[in-house]
Formats: C-alpha cells, structure tokens, sequence
C-alpha cells in the first residue's frame, strides 16, 4: 500500500492507496513546521483505513513549498551563478532579465569563465581550471553555500559542469551544488535561470525533507518515500535535496493525474474548475501534455517542463452579466459566500444561475426565484460554451476524448459538451493531488542536439532512447517496466548539415523494496 | 531619433511580426542591447534621407542556427569584428551600420553594433521581412554585391569571403558558419548613402517598433489587437493588410530538406465554415492556399497570430488547437518588382504559382 501526500499552501491531504484503489484520504491543514500537519494527516488516515504503518510500502509527496519560497522570496539563499561559456556568451550575463528584488536577495554574485561546448559537442574553450580556482577562493571569501554552474551546451556533453564542480568542491567545503545539464534543456539563459533559482533553494530543500523524513519517522512508518517532480515522475529524497525546482509545477500534475486514477482514464482532458478560474489541461498516456513555451517563475524565465494548462476566468463565483451572455472574467472569489445572491449578496453568479435551474441545491433558492428562464438559459449557454471551447482548444487532435470533471465550480456543467466523448465527475476528487503523488513512476530523459553527420536517424533515435530508459532505471524504476513516453524531433532550422535536436521521455514502475 | 527601453520592447514584437514565422526570436538580441542602454549607451536610429550619398554604410547581422543563439549567446564582440575587418578590406570607415534583415533577431544586431560603436543606425533593411538566405536581398537585387564580406566568431576568427555572385558568398558562407558553430556574424553588402537610397527598403525599424507599440496600446486599451494592426498599416509602406483566415491549427507537420525547416500547417476555419488553410513552411511561411487557391505568396508577408493577443507565432511554436489568424500584408513595391522576384519570388523557393499581389486576390 502506498500514500499519497500533498503538502499545499493552505492543507496537506493524505491519500491511502491499494494498487489502484482509494483505501482512505483526509484533509488537515498545513503547519507551518510542515511535519505536525503531515503527522496528522498520516495518522488519521491509517486509522480510517485501519491500517498499520509497517503495511506501507512506499510514501509519495507532492508539495508547492519551493514554488512558493520563490514566489514569496522566503528563505532564500544568496548564490553564486557560475557560466562556463567564454568567449561566447558575454552580452548577456547571468541574472540579466531577472526582477531587480530578486536578484538583489540572490546577491547578483556572478562569474564567467572560458569553457563551453558547442553544439557537436566540440569545445569552444577548454575549461579555465585556474580562473575556476580562483572564484572558489572568492566564494568562500564572501561566505557563498551555494553555486549554480552552467556551461554551453551541456545538454550535449556535461563534463565541464562536472570538472567544475570538483573544483569549486575542492575550493569550497560543504558547498552546495546545482549543475544546470541535471536541470534543464536547450536554451541557455532559461536553464541558467533555473539553476541559480535551484541553488537558492538549497538550504529550504534540506529542511524540507528533513521535516518529511521526520514526520514519518515520527507516524513509525520505515517505508521510503519520494517526492513527485514536475513530470509526474518521482525523485529521491537525497535528488530532491539537490535539485528542489523540478517540483515547480507537481501540483497541477499530480492533480491531472490522480484525477485521470479516480477517472479510470489514461488519456483524457482534465477540467478543475474552481471559484474564479477553470484549468484545463491534456492527459496523454497519463501524464499531462507539456508546455513548449517559457514559463515564466516568480518573474524569472526558465524553460521546465510544466503542463500545458490554459486557464480561462470561468468559476463558481463567476460574475454574470448582459442576461447570460456574459461571464466572467471576474469573479467574486471567496467573497461568494456573502456576495451571491443564494448567500443574501447582490451580485449574480454562476452558482445563484444552476441553482435557479435547479441543478444544484446550494444558499437560498427563494433569492433567485426571480431570474428569468431566458437569462438561466442564455448563461447556462455561456457556460457550457466556454468550458468546451476550453477543452477543443487544448486537445491534441480532432478526436473526442473523455472529459473529467474536478474541483468545486464542477456543478457548472450539467450538459453533454460536443468536444467531450463522455463527461467523467470523480468521488474524492478534492484529494486528486494526493492520489497524484500516490501513483507517480520514474521517470528518465534526453534532450540534446544530435549531428547526424556519418550517422542515420534510426541510430541515433535508438541510442537516444536507450539513453532515456537507462535514465529512468537509474533513477529507480524497473528495467522491465520502462517504456518510451514521448518523442520529439526538431530539425534545426537554418543550418545545411542534418543537425536535429531529439528528446525522449521514459518512464516506468518504481522498484518497492 | 534614440532608441528608448520601451520603444526596444515594440520592436522585438514587430520584428517577430516581420519575420512571417522565422528569424529567431528577438529576444536574445533585445536582452543584449537593453544592457546597452542600461550601460548609458545609445542607439541613435537615422532616416536613409540624413545619410550623405557618399557615407559608407556596412550592415551587421547574424547567420546560422537560432536555435543555437538561444544556447550561445554571443559575446557581443563578434559583429563589431565584423565590420571592423570589412572596414579594413575596403579601406573605407563605416559612417553606420544597418540591418539586413528587420524579420526576426536579425534587427537587433545592428542595433548592438550601433550602440557599442557609437555609429547610427539606418531605419532601413534588405529584406523587408525575413528570408533564410543571404542573396535574397534588395540591396543584391538593385546590384549591391554582397561580397567583401567578413564573417566573425567569438573567438576573434575571421573569414574574408569574395565570392562571384551573391549566390556563391551565400554558399560559402553558410559553410564557414558550421565550422563556426552553426552560428556566425557578418558584415556584408557595404554601400554608400546613394546606394542604400535606391537599394534599400525604407523606415522598417521604425515600421517595426510602431507595429509593436500598435498592438501594446491596443492591448492595453482593451481594444482587438488585430483590428488595430489592420487599422494602422495602410499609413506604412506595407500598405496593405488583411486577416485573411480565422481558425484553428488542425494539422502541422516538419521534416528537414537540405538543412531547413520545411513543412505545412492546415487551419480549420471557425464555424460555420469548415474551410481549411494550407500554410507551406520554409523556414517562413511562404504560401497559404483554401482548397488548392492560393490566398497570399511570398514575398508578401504571411503572419500567423494568436487570435486574442496577435502575438506572433513562429514555425517552430505552431501547435495543434492554437486558435490563430492569418495576416496577409503587401510589401512595397520595390520587393515585388520582376527582378526582386528571380530572387525571393515563389519559384525560388519552388513554388509552381506565380507571384500575385495580395491586394488583387479575393
């Protein structure tokens, strides 16, 4: 049996898993120690499932600790951002479109050295040991813990990040060290960006996960636990101390993904709608359709790999105007308990409307016994229009796909949607997240520049695969469980030799045990 | 007229707008000079019309792989290199530098060489738009040769290329980026004031950084960006614009031709219709035809735009579901002439149809 957790802003929710069965699950809040509103979380849902802690075998938790650090500027480390990339890369230095506040709380601490690689893997420098020596003696003088190192093209071949390391490591005892090839893909300035945001979180991942291997330790359960990464996939705790951004965007993964469990769903449009705005995202083969485009974090551009999520202002609280044919995209938010008119207000909502229609049975239905069939129709229109030009627009192709239906605005749609094969609504969808964590799986990947100079695609493709399998079962997923996710192929343009950026997702069962 | 933090913002969108999905993201390069300008710099942007007609101008530019820029930047040094060591071939000192290219990266170079050399910028380019060779340009076109031309990397390396025609300096050049690293700066097609009169295609720096301001104000008023970029272009050059396909991207494919990006993109138009636009890909897009008719051609600009936001969305971005309107801009006319089109008319790129003006289709 396994648990799910997810340490959110305001609750952690605790989910029991049996193989693919929901055993038990709770809501309590998140403490401020984050371990005392796990340890409770943990213990009552044991006890409604009347199990005991040595029956669990492995513990997955899904947290927006380290988003929120950021995004807040809590506890943030100052950072050395190291570039390996001269003479190239100059014009541009580290931090360069950063918000001023937070590189200021970082320090603005940046060095360039010569090294790099280019895109064939050929060095454009070697890499300055002496210089690299000498910023390891300036590190430790100005008292740095932490130090992000990029280097050109280390998707491509990451031995200079390598060599640099060992030597800031040599220079530097005890420092902390994030290498930017573990972190991102092509596209230099938004991996740097994400390696030096990583390095500043060093300190609040150890706390972190020293308070989750607390808490656990504490409920008397000595099963291994992980922490769910963007992807959907798992990291190890020990992995999750180094590299605490690649759990940037796991609450919305995992909650896509717990949702497509309930759903009985592996490829399916997901439709969390809340008080103010509907998410709507891809699940292809169970895990979420990524973004392509650069994701803007805490006012910093980074390239991670999110879920493609649109949101739209469409919500439970929603405002509603012009008789109906106009929703949103303001809403009264967690005022609607006393600004909707059901609850005495004076504003009209999407909620007072499928009450009014007699879809739902919520406040004071006599308040708006007055409204119109007409404006209850034209709005109940509106509603169901946006929520399916929300879902076609998301989808991959043409193709019907089921359409599962989360989150506390759900009661909104209560009509077929043309874009939908079926439309799903799950029990226990509120803990969809911990499910998420529950039933994440390993996950490996590559993503580099190939030359296929002297070489064929299909050589290539298949080392590339290879590569990617081998990652995932390096980080701890069963040799015979991996199987290749997703593969993309982009030529590069403007450039007479078959040079090809390929990358290659794997994933498969964690080994338990 | 000093470039402006605000007005370099502009146009890095125009520019993405000029570059009918190709060119590379302006981004790097308008990272590159904001630190110009945050480093007390300036970008002094002149009309073709201040130039004397015997100044010497030499534009700047980058070539190869953008997707190699977005993980080597430059270091900034490489396109003064440039024009420097074409300042040295022909004995002659730059009295500006000028894009040759506004599509895309390609009008920020300039821009960087301006400010760290102090030297004026021309509101002027050789293309118009964006193309992926360097023989297509009006300055080749009305009899510039490209060549001497420099072509510089990071590391202080330089190659000196005189080649017979534009077409051969195209050649050789792209083969000299490789060993560069798939990504190289060039100074080329060196001319006088008089020349860059006659050869160049006038105020597209200044027709970029408007179409940016356009659709910021637009936005920010709440107004249909789209409407307003429509509305504003018939006061330009470019003088005519029209959406000419609303819908959504049903359908895109790529594959790689002799090292360019090549492919199609199909819109289904919104309801009621069910109308689908082909978009033929080279690197831009070249062609857009409803059921086998063509709608627009190169070399008049075709722009596929975020329905709601018009941001410009480049080849690579084109993703199934986005919800898109396609653009369709005459160019001026001194890129349309039958000489401009033996070079970058649709036959250059294969294209059976003949070239036929936007404004005549209906």
């Amino acid at each position: 049996m396994r648990i799910g957790i997810d340490v959110g802003g305001t609750n952690t929710d605790t989910a029991l898993i049996d193989g693919e069965v929901l055993r038990a699950s709770c809501k309590s809040p998140t403490t401020p120690d984050v371990s005392t509103g796990i340890i409770a979380g943990l213990r009552r849902t044991l006890a409604i499932a009347d199990t005991s802690p040595s029956a669990i075998t492995a513990v997955m938790i899904g947290t927006t600790h380290f988003t929120n650090a950021v995004v807040e500027r809590r506890r943030l480390l100052e950072v050395a951002g190291v570039r390996l990339g001269l003479p190239a890369t100059r014009a541009v230095p580290p931090m360069t479109d950063w918000p001023g506040d937070l590189a200021d709380r970082l320090g603005r601490h940046v060095f360039m050295v010569r090294g790099g690689n280019e895109f064939d893997g050929r060095e454009i420098a070697p890499l300055d040991e002496a210089e690299l020596k000498r910023i390891g003696a300036e590190i430790r003088r100005r008292g740095l813990r932490s130090v992000a190192i990029t280097g050109v093209f280390s998707p491509v071949t990451s031995v200079m990040e390598k060599r640099a390391a060992e030597i800031l490591r040599e220079a530097v005892p005890g420092l902390a060290v994030t290498l930017s090839h573990e972190i991102g893909r092509v596209g230099f300035l938004e991996r740097e960006n994400a390696s030096i945001m990583n390095a500043c979180l060093a300190d609040i991942a150890r706390r972190v996960v020293a308070s989750f291997r607390a808490a656990l330790r504490e409920v008397g359960i000595a099963a291994p636990f992980f922490i769910s990464q963007n992807d959907g996939t798992l990291m190890a705790p020990d992995y999750v101390e180094r590299y605490p951004v690649l759990t940037f965007a796991s609450g919305p993964t995992n909650s896509m993904r717990g949702a497509a469990l309930l759903a009985g769903e592996t490829d399916a449009m997901v439709v969390d709608i809340g008080g103010t705005t509907s998410d709507v995202g891809m699940l292809m083969n169970g895990f979420p359709r990524e973004s392509a485009v650069a994701v803007d974090i805490g006012g910093v551009r980074t390239n991670f790999r999110m879920p493609d999520l649109l949101s739209v202002g469409l919500g439970g609280g929603s405002i509603v105007r012009d008789n109906g044919a106009r929703i949103g995209p303001d809403s009264v938010g967690y005022e609607i308990t006393t600004r909707a008119l059901i609850f005495g207000g004076e504003t009209l909502t999407t909620t007072d409307i499928v009450v009014a229609a007699g879809l739902a049975d919520i406040g004071d239905r006599s308040r708006v016994a007055h409204i119109a069939p007409e404006v209850i129709n034209t709005a109940l229109d509106t509603i169901h229009r946006m929520v399916d030009e929300s879902i076609d627009r998301m989808k991959a192709s043409a193709k019907p796909l089921p359409v599962i239906l989360v989150g506390g605005g759900a009661i909104l749609v209560s009509r077929d949607l043309p874009s939908a094969s079926r439309v799903i609504r799950p029990d226990n969808a509120s803990v969809a997240n911990a499910i998420g964590a529950a039933i994440a799986q390993v996950g490996g990947e590559v993503d580099r520049v190939y030359c296929l100079d002297g070489t064929t695609r299909e050589v290539v493709l298949t080392g590339a695969k290879d590569e990617a399998s081998a990652n995932a079962v390096r980080a701890g997923a069963a040799a015979a469980s991996v199987r290749i996710m997703d593969i993309e192929e982009v030529p590069l343009a403007y450039l007479p030799n078959s040079a090809t950026r390929i990358r290659v997702k794997a994933v498969g069962d964690l080994v338990i045990g | 007229m000093k470039l402006t933090t605000m007005q370099l913002r502009d146009l890095a969108i125009g520019a993405a707008f000029l570059g009918t999905g190709g060119g590379g993201d302006p981004y790097i390069g308008r990272l590159m000079v904001q630190a110009c300008l945050d480093a007390g710099l300036e970008v002094e942007i002149i009309d073709p019309a201040e130039l004397a007609d015997d100044a010497t101008v030499i534009p700047t530019a980058m070539m190869g792989a953008t997707t190699v820029l977005v993980e080597k930047p430059p270091s900034g040094e490489e396109a003064v290199a440039a024009l420097r060591r074409l300042e040295q071939r022909i004995g002659r000192r730059a009295d500006a530098t000028m894009p040759i290219e506004i599509g895309g990266i390609n009008s920020t170079i300039p821009l960087l060489v301006g400010a760290l050399l102090g030297l004026p910028v021309v509101d002027a380019d050789g293309m118009g738009r964006a193309f992926p060779q360097l023989e297509m340009e009006t300055f080749g076109v009305y009899g510039i040769s490209g060549s001497p031309m420099a072509i510089t990397n990071e590391h202080g390396d330089c190659v000196l290329i005189e080649a017979v025609n534009n077409r051969q300096m195209e050649w050789l050049a792209r083969g000299v980026t490789m060993r560069m690293g798939g990504c190289a700066y060039i100074a080329e097609y060196s001319m006088t004031g008089a020349e860059v009169k006659r050869t160049a295609i006038p105020h597209t720096l200044t027709l970029a950084i408007r179409i940016g301001e356009v659709i910021r104000q637009a936005k920010a008023n709440q107004e249909p960006p789209i409407e307003a970029l429509l509305r504003f272009l018939p006061s330009t050059l470019y003088k005519f614009g029209r959406a000419i396909f609303a819908g959504k991207i049903i359908d895109v494919h790529r594959e790689t031709k002799a090292g360019f990006a090549v492919g199609r993109a199909r819109i289904e138009a919104s309801h009621p219709s069910s109308a689908i636009m082909e978009i033929e890909i080279q690197n831009e897009y070249l062609v857009a035809r409803v059921g086998g008719k063509v709608r627009a051609i190169v070399p008049d600009l075709i722009c596929i735009l975020d329905s709601e936001s018009a941001d410009p969305i480049t080849t690579e971005n084109l993703r199934y579901g986005q919800r898109v309107t396609v653009v369709a801009v005459s160019v001026p006319e001194i890129i349309r002439s039958p000489a401009a089109l033996a070079v970058f008319g649709p036959a250059c790129f294969g294209l059976a149809e003949p070239f036929t003006p936007i404004e005549t289709i209906v």
